[in-house]
């Protein structure tokens, strides 16, 4: 067990290593920051000068070791575009991409699950097979087009909620601003979180419903039925709730997938959060941010995927017997 | 009955033998194979025939009339009096010409994404099937790393990443390039597994051990004897890629960090339709967007025909 945790986090450690590398190697490829950052009349002698100051002649794993130290602080340096410290930046549009993630994660769950059970129950409605249907069209669409056409609707033509932005804000603590304590802030909310949740929302009622349908064939469900439960207590005391560990490790596994399409969603709905920063300093090439938000994701997905792997361990007994096996 | 015999003896076309195959009658038999095959047909030899279609060119500025801006379409403009199919845009460019000339370069962006990530997928699969050892463990890491990322997430920071490296004056031009590089390196790990998973269990055959001992040299085995063995699956996964590339590209477009804006693709006239929803100029976007849509959606269901197709366990 606590060699499989060592080999995990020891992985983890080198896959952010690997992407630290990448982020420090834009920083050398474009441009010498020194001309950036003295005039035209500084001479050879000061621009030396101040490349020795910076440590710029250091060898360049003294300079990787630097870009670490610094990056584990923190601190990614100043935006070329904004000229603001870049994890000021980032840490200000966070809250919107989070509370965005967080609702329309909700929204997936929720809707996700209780179509599901619906559709395993009814299996042969014309209902269940019309949710089918749309979820198969929903699983196709393009997340941007499912966005724009969702504002042709509902913005555009009906004119009920706003289409960009994300409302009113309030402050809540020292840096999280809030839009979901305001009435125009949860209205632009939904169509974003609807936009951003569709697809998982998809995945989870499949999901569900195909365990659904297993489960519903086991013996012990017959049993339950056989001692006269009510269908209330056999469907959701025992069939959903054997169903739900699945569901729950594929959820959190597409955490990371919702934080990835949030720059698609937020682009769409001008949202300002962490993606639409990013869009943007890909358009202008503003290399600090991009730096910063590439170390940033591949720190999310990191340690989403070690803590599913580790659940994944504790959950499943069979697991251990395997890895014990695979060795002899 | 002899002579029954030599008829039957007798070798056929390669084009009766293709018509008579298990795949074909499966296509024939499909309805939604043949539908998806006809839409995929037509979009894509309009975009490859665009520039003899198209009653206009989109991007030459001596046809364009900026009078003829944002006419609906199958009406008169009202001052010029023009009617276009599908309507203008903006700057009074023909929407269905812009679709041509779009699905023209979403299709490009596409088929070379997948023929990059089908090449480099299937030369690492092939070594790391052949080969084994430290090479085999350190590119099935890399896949894992790989597959533990949404691949338009990849793709985009792979775009964002080399636009960093590339000379700004150079961006525009290499735009289309990169944008190839990013989609075909997010989606190499698919054919990968596959080839290199089928390789391993090949060259354990007798066939292939009967090369080895004749002296055959060993990329004459890959590419003779295992690689045709492989490249069913490695079809199936390049049709669905396909649909997959010709999204991301979209998608990336969309964002405005794809193709230049001299070079719009579909994703492109779906980024400025939007821009006029507003005013009520629906045709703008609704027309590129249902074509992107029949076009992923169609490839798509060739792809999921072809899995089963090829999958004799599924019959």
């Amino acid at each position: 067990m606590l060699a499989f945790i060592i080999r995990r986090i020891v992985q983890s450690a080198l896959v952010m290593l690997v992407v630290a590398a990448v982020s420090f190697s834009l920083f050398r490829f474009v441009g010498d920051p020194i001309s950036s950052m003295v005039g035209q009349e500084a001479t050879m002698a000061d621009r030396a000068a101040l490349r020795e100051a910076l440590g710029l002649n250091d060898p360049f794993l003294v300079q990787f070791a630097r870009f670490i130290g610094n990056a584990v602080q923190g601190d990614f340096g100043i935006s070329y575009r904004l000229q603001q410290p870049v994890m000021e930046l980032i840490l200000s549009r966070l809250p919107a991409t989070l509370e965005l993630a967080l609702i329309s994660g909700i929204i997936a769950f929720v809707l996700g699950v209780s179509l599901g059970v619906y559709t395993a129950l009814n299996r042969r409605g014309w209902l269940s097979s019309g949710i089918m249907t749309v979820s198969l069209i929903g699983v196709s669409l393009p997340t941007f087009l499912i966005g724009v056409l969702l504002i042709w609707v509902f913005a555009v033509e009906l004119q009920w909620l706003p289409s960009f932005g994300r409302g009113e804000v309030v402050w809540l603590g020292d840096w999280w601003r809030t839009g979901l304590l305001t009435e125009s802030g949860r209205r632009s909310i939904i169509l974003p979180a609807i936009t951003l949740g569709l697809y998982q929302m998809t995945l989870i009622m499949r999901l569900v419903r195909a365990e659904m349908l297993e489960v519903l064939r086991t013996d012990y469900i017959k049993f339950a039925r056989a001692r006269g439960l009510s269908n209330r207590a056999v469907h959701f005391g025992h069939a959903l709730k054997n169903t739900l560990v699945p569901v729950i490790t594929i959820t959190g596994l597409q955490l990371g997938s919702i934080i990835a399409f949030a720059i698609i969603t937020e682009t769409v709905f001008q949202w300002p959060g962490v993606g639409a920063l990013f869009i943007r300093s890909v358009q202008f090439v503003d290399v600090p941010v991009m730096a910063a938000y590439l170390m940033l994701i591949a720190l999310i997905f990191v340690i989403i995927n070690l803590i599913v792997d580790l659940l994944y361990y504790v959950v499943d007994p069979r697991l251990r017997v395997d890895r014990a096996n695979a060795r002899h | 009955m002899a002579k029954i015999d030599a008829e039957e003896m007798k070798p056929r076309s390669w084009l009766f033998r293709m018509w008579d195959s298990d795949v074909a009658y499966s296509f024939r038999t499909s309805p939604v194979a043949l539908i998806a095959g006809l839409v995929s047909l037509i979009v894509v030899l309009a975009a490859v025939l665009a520039p003899w279609i198209a009653p206009y060119n989109p991007y030459d500025p001596s046809q364009l009339n900026l009078m003829d801006g944002f006419t609906p379409p199958m009406e008169p403009n009202a001052f010029t009096g023009n009617v276009f199919w599908l309507g203008t845009d903006n700057q009074g460019r023909d929407v269905f010409s812009t679709i041509l000339y779009g699905a023209r370069i979403s299709l490009f962006v596409g088929v070379m994404a997948v023929l990059f990530a089908m090449v480099l997928g299937i030369t690492l699969g092939l070594i790391a099937g052949w080969r084994g050892g430290w090479i085999d463990s350190l590119l099935m890491r890399i896949a894992d790393v790989q597959l533990s990322f949404p691949s338009i997430l990849i793709a985009l920071l792979i775009f964002g990443v080399a636009r960093g490296f590339i000379p700004p004056a150079l961006r525009e031009t290499m735009a289309i390039w990169v944008l190839i590089v990013a989609i075909g390196l997010s989606d190499w790990v698919q054919y990968a597994r596959v080839v290199r998973g089928a390789t391993m269990v090949e060259k354990s055959k007798e066939y292939v051990q009967a090369a080895r001992v004749i002296g055959a040299h060993p990329f004459k085995i890959l590419a003779r004897h295992i690689l045709p063995n492989v490249m069913g699956p490695v079809l199936v996964i390049a049709t669905i890629g396909l649909a997959l590339a010709i999204i991301a590209e979209a998608t990336l477009s969309f964002l405005g960090v794809g193709v230049p804006p001299t070079q719009p693709s579909l994703g492109t006239l779906i980024r400025i339709g939007q821009q006029y929803l507003f005013s009520g100029e629906w045709w703008i976007l609704l027309f590129p967007a249902v074509t992107l849509l029949a076009l992923a959606l169609s490839v798509n269901l060739l792809g999921d025909w072809l899995r089963d197709a090829l999958n004799p366990r599924l019959r």
